[in-house]
């Protein structure tokens, strides 16, 4: 991978790590999270330029519907959901 | 004889009350009398936390793409799709063709074979009711399966009643249908086969190539409702033989109200309308298809599609962690439905000796059913696991846990944790577990004192 592709993966990485972060229900954040991770990750061998770019831009295409989606998010949250956050449950 | 009050409290106590430990006789009223419901419906206060969400047979939570893709259409592209004079109308039209490809894609079709429809109810009528009447003057008799979904039933029902024959194959107790007896069942003037994919309440797949060959040999029409097994696994329409094929969107994080019908092109299909007027959708089903709804459908089947493997593999993980973490953990559990052959994102359990609607309420930060979310509103036990040769007692406390997309490992692991507590719990207070315990065998117990 040329450096400067590598540069393009992991801003673009970071970028849709720290967005999918802000989605406000628990299920959407967490599977977002997951599948992004696990994206780049079935993704790590590729080298070819051509498919680099399509995926470059897949993940360009993600960002931006993660960022419209968490704002919508924003404006409808609700209540928390039984496991967010409290491991130490009271049977 | 018991009143009726005091069977309700007898019930009661297995949900919690502490009240005089039941008597041979009380216990057996309590089975008769499940006329009314325990369960009442309630909304969330403010500050609560929410209940964790396992029931993605009865539908599951829109994906974020999909709402991404569909809202465009909610907002500025609000033209009729059946414009033909206007830009409106065409960018209308095209998004709802493009939503129609992605849809035939995923099960290998022409688009010109799909028909948007309300759901996968309607499609289900559409086809059998359709099929049924167009071929009626030569073609009297229709066969499906007792485990299919209400609708079909009904529309059977109602075909019943306008002169039809109708034959409801028996399942074997693993929810398969015998291949034989479906096709010792089919006669000369039988016109229409309707078989399910994958059951809504125990996941069991049926082999539907299978169906599809013999129904293809014997030149009977094929229809099977495919809601629950459409995006989760791989179809090819033209490797099943199916002549018609229900298709649902909010089953697959697609938008509810949406939903499709398969219709063979060649050999041809052909059908009545159940509904008249402009012609849309080839005149199988007049109506302004609505393009959000389409379109939001054809994002999820493109999702899907891209996914299927992905989400396979994750639904396969998570189920199976929850079975084993409730199976090791506790004695007398059973799973309804063909172990292998079934959707493994539908676990459906019997915990013996605990009435299921009992465990649901002390369940009740976990959103779970006993069954089909048509059904569940009465406490008669599913006539699914009924036609499966479960005991009645093992009919009424089973519990289908629904895993998706969006299902997290500590929600599969509050679940079984909370649920191996409950069953212990209920189980301690049930005078049946107690005598099982000391060993005496309930079936040879006689219930009544008259």
């Amino acid at each position: 991978m040329a450096s400067s592709s590598r540069t393009q993966v992991l801003s673009l990485y970071r970028m849709l790590i720290k967005e999918s972060k802000k989605f406000p229900s628990y299920n959407y954040r967490t599977y977002a999270l997951r599948r992004v991770k696990d994206g780049f990750r079935e993704n790590l061998a590729v080298d070819n330029p051509k498919t680099l770019d399509v995926l470059l831009n897949q993940a360009r295409e993600s960002l931006a519907v993660i960022k419209r989606q968490v704002t919508i998010g924003q404006f409808y949250t609700t209540q928390k959901n039984v496991v967010e956050g409290l491991r130490n449950v009271n049977f | 004889m018991i009143s009726t009050t005091v069977t309700r409290k007898l019930l009661g106590s297995m949900c919690g009350f502490q009240t005089p430990r039941l008597t041979y006789a009380q216990s057996a009223a309590t089975a008769i009398l499940r006329d009314k419901e325990i369960i009442k419906s309630r909304e969330l206060e403010k500050e609560e936390l929410r209940p964790l969400y396992m029931d993605f047979q009865a539908t599951t939570p829109m994906d974020p793409r999909v709402l991404d893709a569909m809202l465009p259409y909610q907002v500025n592209y609000y033209g009729n799709p059946h414009s033909r004079t206007h830009a409106y109308g065409w960018e209308s039209e095209s998004g709802m063709e493009k939503a129609r490809k992605q849809v035939a894609d995923l099960i290998a079709a022409d688009p010109r074979e799909i028909i948007f429809t309300s759901g996968a109810t309607e499609s289900n009528n559409m086809a059998i009711k359709g099929v049924a009447r167009f071929y009626k003057a030569k073609k009297k008799h229709i066969i499906t399966t007792q485990t299919e979904h209400k609708c079909v039933l009904d529309s059977c029902r109602v075909l019943e009643t306008e002169g039809f024959d109708v034959t409801y194959l028996p399942v074997k107790t693993t929810g398969l249908i015998d291949l034989q007896m479906l096709e010792e069942a089919i006669r000369p003037d039988t016109g229409l086969v309707s078989i399910m994919t994958i059951n809504n309440e125990i996941g069991v797949k049926q082999p539907m190539k299978e169906i599809g060959q013999l129904c293809r040999s014997k030149n009977v029409f094929l229809h099977t409702d495919a809601a629950q097994a459409f995006g989760k696994i791989p179809i090819d329409v033209a490797d099943w033989k199916v002549d018609l094929m229900s298709i649902s969107g909010h089953k697959i994080y697609g938008p509810k109200g949406v939903g499709a019908l398969y219709v063979r092109r060649r050999p041809r299909v052909r059908m009545e309308p159940l509904q008249n007027g402009g012609g849309q959708e080839r005149g199988l089903r007049s109506g302004t298809v609505p393009t959000p709804l389409a379109v939001g459908l054809g994002a999820a089947c493109e999702i899907a599609q891209l996914d299927m493997e992905y989400d396979h593999k994750r639904v396969t993980m998570l189920a199976n962690r929850l079975i084993q973490k409730i199976m090791s953990d506790l004695p007398d559990v059973f799973l309804n439905g063909d172990p292998d052959q079934g959707y493994a994102g539908c676990v459906n359990l019997s915990f013996a000796y605990v009435e299921g609607e009992s465990l649901l309420m002390a369940l009740k930060d976990v959103a779970l059913s006993s069954g089909s979310a048509c059904t569940s509103a009465s406490l008669e036990p599913s006539y699914v696991l009924r036609a499966i040769g479960a005991d009645e007692d093992l009919a009424h406390s089973s519990i289908r846990f629904g895993i998706g997309r969006f299902t997290t490992e500590d929600e599969v692991d509050y679940t079984a944790e909370k649920c191996i507590h409950q069953v212990k719990r209920l189980r301690e207070m049930s005078p049946l577990w107690e005598m099982v315990q000391e060993g005496i065998d309930l079936k040879s117990i006689k219930w009544t004192q008259h």
